[in-house]
C-alpha cells in the first residue's frame, strides 16, 4: 500500500494571511469571514490550516475556484513568498525531519534550487523571456552550482526535447514561443536538476484545448518516467481528473473535501464538491 | 569677476561625506555604498562620479593625471583635469609614476601602479547584475544573499549567443571572495591590473550614485566556467608602431594612405615615455 511509505512532501497546518487580524477573527475555531475575508479589520485568510501528505511518484491534484488559495499554497510551498504559520517537510532534505519554513534564507534557496521545480500559470514569472530557452533552463542549475557550460548545454538540449521544443530553437527567447511551448519550456526548466517534487500552478490554463491536452500528457509521460512526485493545482477538474491520483478539493482557503480522485468524482461527498463535480458533467 | 570656490570645487561637509562613503567601501571590497552624489558643472555621465572622489581625496601635495580611454589629451580628460586645477591649484602630470592620484575612464595604465597611488575608475554602470534584475531592491538582496546565478547566466547567454564570453570590456569580477563587481568598462586586459594591486583603486557612478573600492592587495577573479576560461584581448604577435611595446593594450588603427591596419598602444602616456626613453639612450649612445 501506498500508504505505508514516508510522503516526499508533508505540508502541515499552513496558514497564509494577509493583514493582521482583529479580535474578531483571530481565533481560527470561531472566526466569522466572508468567505476568506473578514470585514471587520480587511484580513484575508488565503490559506486556513492546510494539510495533506504527498508520496513519492504520486500525482495529487488541488482543485477549487479562483480565489480559493491555492496558488498562495503553491507560493508558500516554493517560498516565493512566507508562511504565516505551519510546517513543511520534505523527504529528500534532512530525512525530512526539519520544518522548511524555519530554514534559513540560504537553505530555502538550496532546497528550491536543488530539490523542488516549479511552472507557474504565468510564464513571465517562472522564465526570463528575453534569454535563450536553453540559458532559462541553465540558470537553474547554474544556481545548484553547475559551472561547465557544456554540461548544462547537454543537459538543456535533452530536457528540451523531451518537453518537444525544436532543436533549432534552443536559442531562442521563449517571448517568441507560443504559450504551449513557453509552459514545455517552464517545464524543463523546472526539470533541470532532477527535483523529487514538482509543483505545477495552472500550466494549461489559457491554452487551447488541444495545446492543453499535449501539454497533459506531455506532463503524464514524464512523472511516468521520471517517477517525480508532483502537486498539480487546476481550478479544471477536468485536468485534475486527467492526472491526479488523489485529489484535494479547497473552498476559502480551506481544504473541504480530500480522497482518491475516482471516489471523488463518484462520490462526492461536500455540497460544494458536488457542484463542481457536477459541473464538469 | 572670480568665482571663489571652497578648496576642491565642495564644502568641506560635502567631502567628508563621500569620504565616509569611500571609507565604508574600503571596508567592504566590492560592495557598492550608495552616496549623495552632487551636482556638478559637468553632465552626470561624463565622469561625475570619479571627478567627486578626486575632489574629495585630493590634498595640496597631491599630484593628479586623469586619463579618458587611454589619453591625457582627450577633451574629457583636460576639462576634467582643468576643473581639478581651477579649484585646487595643485600640480597634474601626464606620468603615471609621478602621479599620486590618478582618475581615469575605461583604462588601468599600462606602468603599474604603486604603494600609496590611488587610482579613481569612473563609471556609468555600477551594478553587474542590472541586465539580469532591473529591480534595485532586488539586486540588493541578491548581492546580501551572494545570490550570483545571473552573472554566470549572462556569461553562458554570450556564449551560446556568440559562441565565447564576449564582453570586451566591464566583464564583471568576484571581489574578495564576496563580491560580484562591475570593474567598470576597462578591458578585460585590465582585469588582472586589478588583483593584488598595491595601489587603492575607487569607482565612483555619479549617475547611479555608488561609490565601491578595491582596497590594495585584494583578490579579484574574474567570472568564468570551467570549460570557458577567462581570457583576455590577446596582442601576441603585435608591436606598437610609435614605440615598439609589446604585451600591453593596443588600439588597431588603420592607415588610409597605404591602406593596411597597424597598431599603437592605447595608454598614450606610456607610449610617449617609452618613446622618449629611447631617444634619450639613442642619444647617450651617439654622444
Ligand atoms: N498579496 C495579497 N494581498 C492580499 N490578498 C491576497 C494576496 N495574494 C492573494 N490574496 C488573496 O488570497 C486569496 C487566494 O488567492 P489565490 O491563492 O491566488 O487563489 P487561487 O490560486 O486559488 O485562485 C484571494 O482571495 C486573493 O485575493
Ligand atoms: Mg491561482
Ligand atoms: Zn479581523
Ligand atoms: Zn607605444
Amino acid at each position: 500500500m501506498i500508504q505505508m511509505e514516508q510522503p516526499m512532501i508533508s505540508v502541515q497546518h499552513l496558514n497564509k494571511q494577509f493583514g493582521p487580524g482583529c479580535p474578531h477573527c483571530m481565533n481560527p475555531a470561531s472566526r466569522k469571514l466572508y468567505k476568506n475575508f473578514c470585514t471587520v479589520c480587511h484580513t484575508v485568510y488565503s490559506c486556513q490550516d492546510v494539510s495533506f501528505d504527498l508520496y513519492p511518484g504520486e500525482i495529487i491534484g488541488v482543485v477549487g475556484e479562483s480565489g480559493s488559495g491555492k496558488s498562495t499554497m503553491m507560493r508558500c510551498l516554493y517560498f516565493d513568498q512566507e508562511a504565516t504559520s505551519g510546517e513543511v517537510y520534505l523527504q529528500a532534505y534532512k530525512d525530512g525531519i526539519r520544518n522548511l519554513f524555519a530554514e534559513s534564507t540560504q537553505q530555502k534557496r538550496y532546497i528550491r534550487n536543488h530539490l523542488m521545480g516549479k511552472v507557474y500559470q504565468n510564464p513571465m514569472l517562472g522564465l526570463r523571456m528575453d534569454f535563450t530557452s536553453i540559458g532559462n533552463i541553465a540558470e537553474k542549475m547554474i544556481a545548484a552550482g553547475s559551472r561547465r557550460v557544456s554540461e548544462m548545454e547537454d543537459r538543456g538540449m535533452e530536457l528540451l526535447e523531451k518537453v518537444h521544443i525544436p532543436l533549432h530553437r534552443i536559442k531562442e527567447a521563449p517571448k517568441h514561443f507560443s504559450g504551449g511551448m513557453q509552459q514545455r519550456v517552464q517545464i524543463a526548466k523546472a526539470l533541470s536538476n532532477r527535483p523529487p517534487v514538482l509543483l505545477l500552478d495552472e500550466v494549461t490554463t489559457g491554452l487551447d484545448l488541444s495545446v492543453q491536452a499535449s501539454v497533459l500528457d506531455l506532463i503524464k509521460a514524464l512523472q511516468r518516467e521520471l517517477g517525480i512526485s508532483i502537486v498539480l493545482v487546476s481550478h479544471d477538474l477536468g485536468v485534475v481528473r486527467m492526472l491526479a491520483d488523489r485529489t484535494l478539493v479547497m473552498l476559502d482557503g480551506k481544504v473541504v473535501e480530500e480522497g482518491l480522485t475516482d471516489q471523488i468524482l463518484e462520490d462526492p461527498q461536500e455540497a460544494y464538491t458536488q457542484q463542481l463535480v457536477h459541473s464538469l458533467l | 569677476m572670480q568665482i571663489n570656490y571652497n578648496f576642491a570645487f565642495f564644502d568641506e561637509s560635502s567631502k567628508r561625506e563621500i569620504r565616509r562613503a569611500t571609507l565604508k567601501a574600503i571596508a567592504v571590497p566590492g560592495y557598492q555604498v550608495p552616496f549623495a552624489s552632487r551636482e556638478m558643472p559637468i553632465a552626470r555621465g561624463w565622469g561625475t562620479g570619479g571627478l567627486q572622489l578626486t575632489l574629495s581625496l585630493v590634498g595640496l601635495d597631491d599630484i593628479v593625471k586623469v586619463i579618458d580611454q587611454g589619453s591625457d589629451e582627450s577633451v574629457n580628460a583636460v576639462s576634467i583635469k582643468k576643473l581639478v586645477q581651477n579649484t585646487t591649484d595643485i600640480r597634474t602630470t601626464d606620468e603615471t609614476a609621478k602621479a599620486t592620484l590618478i582618475q581615469s575612464r575605461h583604462r588601468v595604465p599600462e606602468i603599474p601602479l604603486r604603494a600609496g597611488q590611488i587610482l579613481v575608475l569612473q563609471v556609468p554602470m555600477p551594478e553587474p547584475l542590472r541586465m539580469y534584475e532591473p529591480r534595485e531592491a532586488e539586486t540588493k538582496k541578491l548581492h546580501a544573499e551572494k545570490e550570483y546565478s545571473g552573472a554566470w547566466l549572462m556569461l553562458f547567454e554570450q556564449i551560446m549567443n556568440y559562441g565565447s564570453m564576449t564582453t570586451g570590456a566591464d566583464h564583471p569580477v568576484m571581489v574578495h571572495d564576496r563580491y560580484v563587481m562591475a570593474p567598470s568598462p576597462i578591458p578585460k586586459f585590465d582585469n588582472a591590473k586589478l588583483n593584488s594591486s598595491e595601489a587603492l583603486i575607487l569607482l565612483g557612478a555619479g549617475r547611479e550614485k555608488k561609490i565601491y573600492a578595491v582596497p590594495p592587495y585584494t583578490k579579484v577573479v574574474s567570472l568564468d566556467f570551467e570549460d570557458y576560461p577567462f581570457e583576455t584581448e590577446s596582442f601576441e604577435d603585435r608591436s606598437c608602431r610609435l614605440c615598439g611595446s609589446t604585451g600591453v593594450f593596443m588600439d588597431e588603427l588603420y592607415d588610409d594612405a597605404s591602406g593596411t591596419a597597424y597598431f599603437q598602444c592605447n595608454d598614450t602616456s606610456y607610449c610617449l615615455e617609452r618613446m622618449n626613453e629611447q631617444s634619450w639612450r639613442e642619444g647617450a649612445e651617439s654622444r
